[in-house]
């Protein structure tokens, strides 16, 4: 996939918007807003933002949200949603409670 | 560690025909889902599905869902419930989550069939409780036999969204309007047409804004949007609703195959980057459904063949005569469906303005979702010379190039031609009797046609059309004509309903209006109802 990654482009500052206080992560309460200032403090990429807000880090992982947070950092950065590199797909790929991931078992043939 | 030749993740639409392919070469094949029933949609599809015979056409998809079920237990497939697969790693391992513990498995090709999720976009209040996605609403509805709400606006006019208003509105619940952004009608005209007639309201080039309410949805806002889909202030309009219906489009759900390390690109949604038999850049790993690339359940039971066709042909479970003879069975079979104006080809183009026949499009139906009278004269169905034909009549009102055609198979008269391109118009010949049997009006997976019979006497047509609300009207049952829009257009009283179980709940509704109204009159409401 594309990857955009400029650290030297001039985003012309963040500015307020009307809709910044609309929750856009449900699972972890993020604001579009925040992720917008998560741009121009300096992230660049959906990992830096994700680290920094935990957006899409909650029990959906970034199923509802993905998308959404994705649309906004690239209209910020002025590219398009598809130049922006995912963020990586981990296991578990599903919430799963630690005495569930901890109960290793071996099925033998 | 246990070993299988195949893993299929997913006992969807996709899964399920992928493990019962599999299971015809004798490949040692376990279908894992998460969730507590196999069949993924299918069971919540409760409208009947297009295509021709051999994609299972005219029968309701919980149907389809019924006989794959069957089908995958005649072939001896295992299928593993509430077993969710969490990683997908090297050397086509998987770890799965089943009886709270982890599990390991390995195989030497894995079928992805995991599907897709909802899309949700963000407005003043959508995380409040009424706010939902429209597969949750089928869900509680087809499923929990619960109503989602009493009074819905439904936003998204692709397919989801149209059916899903169909099946609230059969569910008793009120249907506000349908708002798409987009300028156009997103779905099939004729399933945009069945709700029309129903009088719900379509406002393109319209959004949500707002979710009223303080801790539930208590109404909506919606507003019209310019070209950049931008709302235009002073066109807010409020709407009495309970329940916000999300109908925005589907992501594939394809985290396993990212994690795997299969290539990926951003289509709108992330897929994998695949060969023609849905084998992603990773050998022996396969997508199939959905998670390919969004279309529809008739396309994902093709491509769930096709990937495991492929995989017994590259393990050695298949003879290359056996796979070419199948390849080519089965990509024909998917060609068909991918022929039209809705193709993959043509997704997203405003540019078509006529017929592969040449037929001018209707721009009504676009824009409210219903074809005005004077643009259906234009199409085969119900052309000039049809209504010139003496005594009962099927009138079909199938505008759009889709690829469907059993309507072809259900005249036994030989009154309607599709001919064998599926995607072609429907043409009735009234050089053929047409008898009235209405077999047509229920086979119609659009609801598109029906009778007309302008001599039933002195004054009075015979209207005859698709029924599929309860309870069905009784014989002499009073009330008011609805034309295409919905509204009322004159008194009509119920000749007859009837039901025969080939035709599946289509009921025949048979209504007497005045002459002039018999192409006008296309739905029927009992007085006080």
């Amino acid at each position: 996939m594309a990857m955009y990654l400029d650290r030297d482009d001039d985003l012309g500052g963040f500015h307020p918007e009307p809709d910044d206080d609309l929750i856009i992560c449900r699972c972890e309460e993020v604001t579009k807003g925040e992720i917008r200032r998560a741009v121009h403090e300096g992230m660049r990429t959906m990992t830096e933002v994700r680290r920094f807000l935990r957006v899409g880090m909650g029990l959906c992982q970034g199923g509802t949200c993905g998308k959404l947070v994705k649309g906004i950092i690239a209209k910020e950065l002025g590219v398009k949603p598809a130049e922006l590199e995912e963020c990586t797909s981990r296991s578990p790929a599903r919430p799963i409670e630690m005495r569930v991931f901890a109960n290793e078992v071996s099925d033998d043939e | 560690m246990k070993r299988y030749d195949l893993i299929v993740v997913g006992a969807g639409p996709a899964g399920l025909s992928a493990a019962i392919e599999a299971a015809k070469y004798g490949l040692k094949t376990v279908v894992f889902d998460e969730n507590a029933r196999p069949g993924g949609q299918l069971f919540k599809q409760v409208h009947k599905f297009f295509g021709s015979k051999e994609h299972k056409a005219k029968i309701r998809g919980f149907k389809i869902g019924e006989q794959l079920l069957d089908d995958a237990e005649k072939a001896g497939v295992e299928v593993h419930l509430n077993a969710t697969v969490s990683g997908l790693f090297d050397c086509k391992e998987i770890t799965v989550i089943e009886n709270e513990a982890m599990h390991h498995y390995k195989a030497d090709a894995i079928i992805l069939a995991t599907g897709a999720r909802e899309n949700m976009i963000p407005f003043e209040g959508w995380t409040k409780p009424g706010v939902i996605g429209a597969g949750a609403a089928q869900t509680m509805m087809n499923l929990h036999g619960v109503q989602p709400g009493s009074r819905v606006l439904m936003v998204g006019s692709g397919n989801v969204g149209l059916v899903v208003s169909f099946q609230l509105l059969q569910a008793g619940i009120e249907v506000a309007a349908i708002v798409d952004a987009a300028p156009r009608v997103g779905g099939y005209g004729v399933h945009a047409a069945k709700v029309a007639r129903c009088g719900v309201p379509f406002y393109l080039s319209h959004t949500v804004i707002k979710a009223e309410g303080d801790d539930r949805v208590t109404g909506a806002v919606v507003a019209e949007v310019d070209s950049h889909f931008k709302p235009i202030p002073g066109t807010e309009m409020h709407l009495d609703v309970d329940t916000i219906c999300m109908a925005v489009g589907l992501s594939p759900m394809s985290q396993l195959l990212s994690m795997a390390g299969c290539k990926m690109q951003d289509k709108g949604g992330i897929v994998p980057i695949v060969n023609e038999y849905r084998e992603t850049s990773i050998k022996g790993i396969f997508a199939a459904g959905d998670v390919g690339g969004i279309e529809e359940a008739s396309s994902a039971m093709i491509t769930g063949k096709i990937t495991a066709l492929a995989a017994a042909y590259e393990l050695g479970f298949a003879e290359e005569k056996e796979f070419r003879e199948g390849e080519t069975c089965y990509k024909a079979s998917l060609a068909q469906l991918h022929e039209g104006m809705f193709s993959p080809a043509n997704k997203g183009r405003t540019d078509l303005t006529v017929t592969d026949e040449g037929v001018l499009l209707s721009q009504n139906l676009l824009k409210k979702g219903y074809l005005d009278l004077g643009e259906i004269m234009r199409f085969p169905g119900a052309a000039d010379e049809v209504k010139k034909v003496h005594g009962i009549h099927p009138v079909i009102e199938c505008t759009q190039n889709i690829p469907c055609n059993p309507c072809q198979d259900a005249c036994k008269f030989g009154c309607i031609a599709v001919g064998a391109d599926i995607t072609r118009l429907p043409i009735v010949n009234p050089a053929n009797k047409c008898t009235g049997c209405g077999m047509c009006v229920a086979s119609c997976s659009g609801q598109a046609i029906f009778l007309v019979n302008d001599d039933f006497s002195e004054t009075e047509a015979s209207v005859t059309l698709p029924y599929e609300f309860l309870p069905y009207p009784e014989p002499g049952t009073k009330g008011m004509a609805l034309g295409r829009d919905g509204k009322a257009v004159c008194e009509a009283e119920v000749v007859s309903c009837r039901l025969s179980p080939s035709m599946d709940h289509t009921a025949l509704l048979t209504i007497k209006v005045p002459k002039e109204m018999s192409m006008t009159a296309r739905f029927f409401k009992a007085v006080g109802v």
